[in-house]
C-alpha cells in the first residue's frame, strides 16, 4: 500500500513518556479524521506497545524507543513500536491473556487489548535483538459511516 | 491521576480522575491500599466517572483492589465507567472477578 504520511519518533524508555507517546500518536492519527472510539482505540493500542517496551525491552537500562506511524492509502493507519532490548524468548506464550513478567501494575493484558482495538497485530522478536510490534487499523471515512 | 475518596458506613468509595496508565499504576496502587489498610471497608466502589483514559493497567489495579478486599472479606465494583475505559473493561473479561455497574452503561 502507498504512503500517504508518516511521522517517526525516539524517546528513552521512561515511563513518563507513555503518556507522551499516545498524545502524540493521537495528534498524528486525527488526519485521518477518526471516530472518538477509533481514536480512543489506536491510543489504547499504542500505550500497550510502548508500555511493553518500557517495562520488558531494558531491565537493567535505559535504552530507546522508536515509534512509527504511517498513513496508507486506503485510510489505514499503521503503528510499528520498535526496541533494542532483550527481545522475547517466547512470542506466543508471551501473547498468552493473563501471561505477564511485568510487577503487579501489569495484567497480562497487552497483548490481548491490542489486538481487540486494531485490526491486525504482528510481533517479531528475537532474544538479544529487540521486538517490533506492528498494527494495523483502517479509519472509516466520513461518507462510510 | 488523582484518586480521590469517600468512606462512609463501611463503603469506601475511589474517585478516579484523570488518565491510569502504567506510569500512575504504582502510586495509585500504594495509595488505594493504605486506604484499604485504614479504614477495612465492608465494600469498595471504584467510580470511573472521571476516569478519561485506562490501559490494561487499570485491570491490573482493578484485580489488586478485588485481592485486596477478598482478604478482609470485603467486595468491590466498578461504577460510572464510559467509554474507553468501558471498552477496555469489556475487552479483559474482568467482568468475570469483579462486577461492573449496570448502570455504567445507561
Amino acid at each position: 500500500m502507498k504512503q500517504l504520511n508518516y511521522i517517526k519518533l525516539e524517546f528513552p524508555a521512561r515511563s513518563a513518556n507513555e503518556g507522551f507517546a499516545r498524545a502524540a500518536a493521537a495528534a498524528f492519527a486525527a488526519q485521518t479524521d477518526p471516530t472518538m472510539e477509533e481514536l480512543g482505540d489506536i491510543k489504547t493500542a499504542v500505550s500497550e506497545a510502548v508500555t511493553n517496551a518500557i517495562v520488558h525491552a531494558y531491565p537493567d537500562s535505559v535504552g530507546l524507543v522508536q515509534m512509527r506511524l504511517r498513513i496508507l492509502e486506503g485510510g489505514v493507519l499503521e503503528v510499528m513500536v520498535r526496541d533494542r532490548g532483550r527481545g522475547i524468548p517466547d512470542v506466543k506464550k508471551a501473547m498468552e491473556p493473563m501471561w505477564s513478567t511485568g510487577g503487579e501494575e501489569r495484567s497480562g493484558m497487552g497483548f490481548t487489548i491490542m489486538a481487540s482495538f486494531m485490526d491486525s497485530l504482528r510481533v517479531r522478536s528475537a532474544p538479544g535483538k529487540g521486538t517490533a510490534v506492528t498494527m494495523t487499523k483502517r479509519i472509516r471515512t466520513k461518507a462510510g459511516r | 491521576m488523582k484518586v480521590l475518596s469517600n468512606y462512609k458506613e463501611g463503603r469506601l468509595t475511589l474517585f478516579l480522575q484523570g488518565e491510569l496508565d502504567h506510569h500512575e499504576a504504582s502510586e495509585a496502587m500504594r495509595r488505594i491500599a493504605r486506604l484499604v489498610d485504614d479504614y477495612l471497608p465492608r465494600d469498595c466502589v471504584v467510580d470511573m466517572g472521571a476516569l478519561t483514559f485506562m490501559d490494561s493497567s487499570g485491570i491490573a489495579l482493578l484485580l489488586k483492589i478485588s485481592r485486596l478486599m477478598a482478604e478482609t472479606g470485603g467486595r468491590a465494583w466498578v461504577e460510572n465507567a464510559r467509554n474507553q475505559p468501558l471498552k477496555v473493561l469489556d475487552a479483559s473479561g474482568i467482568d468475570r472477578l469483579i462486577q461492573i455497574s449496570t448502570a455504567a452503561r445507561a
